[in-house]
């Protein structure tokens, strides 16, 4: 007869009490799931549509010709000394990976709500995957970024060996808002209607469509709590040149995503006990 | 030490609040409105403790044990808690109260299709679904082929399933289900969908499992597929074990619990029985006409129902009426004997006198009946019962043809067809 193998795991299942805790290993084992949701939300986004992935430049270009008519050249907005519309670009690209990731992570408890109360699986995967979702449309615009800059006569140098990290400082900054959304998502629906009007004010509040040497030097550590300001300088620096390299504000950046990722983490395993009742 | 334990529960309870969810608002601003009322209601009553009638329990100290290789039946009412044990111990939701643990590989299987993408391809979503069930994807890439030969759909799997008949959909999805292989299996009402062919088919593979020694808990409300399928059956009423044990038993005593079975009563002269109009009830009661036991009338069982009455009158004619009832309380039919069968067309005799109903077979469905009684001495009432008898008729597996679920209608009668005549 078979008996019990060592490999026969036990899982306990009471009533969680007291501090909750982020589970790493968990969510590694089941890192497969997080690539196939992911992989089904790019996938489903795509289908049926006339333009296809196309959809994924659309934005971050369309933007750019706004920004560049209206700001560049109506304006006549500094530019650190980039051509104005690589320089907006350079922005739109990150930005467009950190407001497409917050918004779908937010949105994402609430759409799996079918799956929540069918299986189990640790729900940290759902806003992963759900951010994850939004790296594809990033190299898409990224590629158009860089095919771009030769025609404006810039090119890389080895700065964007930088590149990489803050394509993870965005990341992480937009499942730490994302999770903290989706967790309140499962409450209050209001959510829903917050994450655009946020995602609007946060454009404002971010050097997309001017630079940031238009805030006062001694500000700009305090102005890094928002952490796209670190990514936007460090995606400007690495590809363009600009002078707003790693720094204080960058500093200040990585620390406040990493703070609100961790409590977002633990808030959503918090509030996740009830996710099946509730959403 | 209960070495071969898979599923181990022990005092588990959930409790839900009604009406408010746990402090669940839609928006902010109702929670910000009930937040303010609450406030003025704890002002109003200050000190007075807040009122906790409006939380229930799902469940309530729910313990018990699985073997390794046992197959289960989890029964009861709606809102018996059936579902909520199953979700956690699927983990899905977490107990208030209680512990539980589950030792090797869970596989829950809580709907059909249960993380399908309708935009997906078939082996798109053979994959996903594998994936979120808890598979790895190079289980699924070895066992794709075998997938898809169990749902039949071989010519269909490159099409989005949005385009598939629900027939073909629920196919895929129980498949990729279906070869999951845990080592133990939780199953919600998975047959309460789909045509015979597939319910055979999903049934089949619980029985598989089941003989491959791996554990099987199987909620259903579905007493025939329990009984073929499980050698125990666990009972929850109110969300209490009410019986736990060998699976016939236990569903004999749910299918009592409804409102008690009575297949004879009888008054004694000298006790007060139900009476009037010079007529006393003595005796009714339900019989099988080939002997069986009233407690095993099957839906193919012809019988009777026999009533005897004392008639101290001798003027008038009584009728004995029978009204029948299912569980449901829907009035089937009310019946009375027709003129020509009275015994004597001049009235009826005095005495201890004896009516007698007989019921063809395939005639009643299954489930709980009860018979109230009336009887008229020349069209006006002079005895009623309201729940003279009460009695079940059980469903036979026989000429079921692998289709299990609760056969609908009130009645179930036999008709004499003649079919696929070749037309001139």
């Amino acid at each position: 007869m078979a008996s019990l193998s060592e490999r026969d795991p036990t899982t306990w299942i009471r009533p969680s009490t007291g501090r909750p805790t982020i589970a790493l290993a968990e969510l590694w084992r089941y890192r497969e799931l997080a690539f196939f949701l992911t992989w089904r939300d790019v996938k489903v986004r795509y289908k049926q549509t006339v333009l296809g992935v196309t959809w994924a430049v659309v934005q971050p270009v369309a933007s750019m010709l706004v920004f560049a008519l209206f700001f560049g050249r109506l304006a006549g907005m500094p530019s650190d000394g980039v051509p104005y519309p690589l320089f907006s670009l350079a922005a739109l690209v990150p930005w467009t990976l950190f407001a497409q990731g917050m918004s779908q992570a937010a949105n994402s408890v609430v759409g799996s709500a079918d799956l929540i109360q069918k299986v189990y699986f640790p729900r940290l995967i759902i806003p992963v995957a759900a951010v994850g979702a939004a790296v594809v449309d990033f190299v898409c615009g990224f590629a158009v970024l860089v095919g771009m800059m030769p025609f404006y006569g810039v090119y890389p140098t080895a700065r964007a060996l930088w590149l990489p990290a803050f394509v993870v400082l965005a990341l992480a900054a937009s499942l730490a808002v994302g999770l903290w959304l989706a967790a309140l998502s499962t409450r209050y629906r209001d959510v829903r209607h917050l994450v655009p009007f946020l995602g609007q004010l946060w454009l404002f509040a971010t050097p997309v469509a001017y630079p940031t040497s238009l805030v006062p030097p001694t500000w700009r550590p305090l102005y890094g709590v928002n952490p796209m300001v670190g990514v936007i300088d460090g995606f400007r620096w690495a590809l363009l040149g600009t002078e707003t390299g790693p720094g204080p504000t960058l500093a200040v950046s990585v620390a406040v995503t990493l703070v609100i990722l961790v409590g977002g983490a633990l808030y959503f395993r918090r509030m996740e006990r009830v996710f099946a009742d509730v959403v | 030490m209960t070495g071969d334990t898979v599923v181990h529960a022990e005092g588990l309870g959930k409790r839900y609040v009604l009406g408010r969810r746990p402090a669940v608002h839609d928006t902010l601003r109702d929670a910000l409105s009930s937040g303010a009322r609450d406030v003025l209601r704890a002002l109003r009553r200050r000190g007075g403790t807040r009122a906790t009638d409006d939380t229930v329990w799902a469940l309530r100290d729910v313990s018990f044990e699985v073997r390794r290789g046992e197959v289960v039946g989890v029964i009861g009412r709606n809102g018996a808690g059936k579902s909520t044990l199953l979700k956690i111990l699927s983990r899905i939701t977490e107990p208030t109260t209680g512990a539980a643990w589950t030792r090797g590989r869970v596989g829950s299987l809580l709907e059909v299709g249960t993380g399908f993408h309708a935009e997906l391809t078939g082996r798109e979503n053979v994959y996903l679904s594998g994936a979120i069930l808890g598979m790895k994807r190079r289980e699924i890439a070895r066992r794709f082929d075998e997938i898809v030969d169990f749902a039949e759909i071989e010519r269909f799997i490159d099409t989005p399933v949005k385009r598939y008949s629900s027939g073909m959909y629920l196919r895929l999805a129980f498949a990729v289900a279906a070869h999951l292989e845990p080592e133990i299996l939780f199953v919600d009402e998975v047959l309460a969908v789909g045509d015979a062919a597939f319910q055979k088919k999903c049934l089949g593979k619980i029985g598989d499992v089941a003989r491959e020694h791996r554990t099987v808990l199987f909620v259903s409300h579905n007493l025939v597929a329990v009984e073929a399928l499980c050698a125990r059956a666990l009972w929850l009423d109110h969300g209490r074990i009410a019986s736990d044990g060998r699976a016939g038993p236990v569903i004999s005593a749910y299918l009592q619990g409804a409102s008690p079975v009575v297949t004879e009563r009888t008054w004694l002269p000298s006790a007060p029985a139900p009476g009037g109009g010079g007529v006393r009830l003595r005796r009714v009661c339900v019989r099988a006409s080939d002997g069986a036991p009233p407690d095993r009338l099957s839906v193919h069982t012809p019988f009777v129902l026999e009533c005897e009455y004392d008639n101290d009158q001798p003027t008038g004619t009584l009728r004995v009426h029978l009204q029948f009832y299912d569980e449901k309380e829907l009035l089937l039919f009310d019946v009375g004997p027709p003129v020509e069968a009275d015994a004597s067309a001049q009235g009826s005799p005095t005495g201890l006198l004896r009516t007698v109903c007989h019921i063809p077979g395939n005639l009643l469905n299954d489930g709980r009946h009860r018979v109230a009684l009336t009887i008229v001495r020349d069209n006006v009432p002079v005895v009623r019962h309201p729940d003279a008898l009460v009695f079940d008729i059980q469903d036979s597996v026989e000429d079921r043809e692998g289709w299990y679920e609760k056969w609908p209608g009130a009645i179930r009668p036999r008709l004499r067809w003649d079919t696929n005549i070749p037309v001139r």
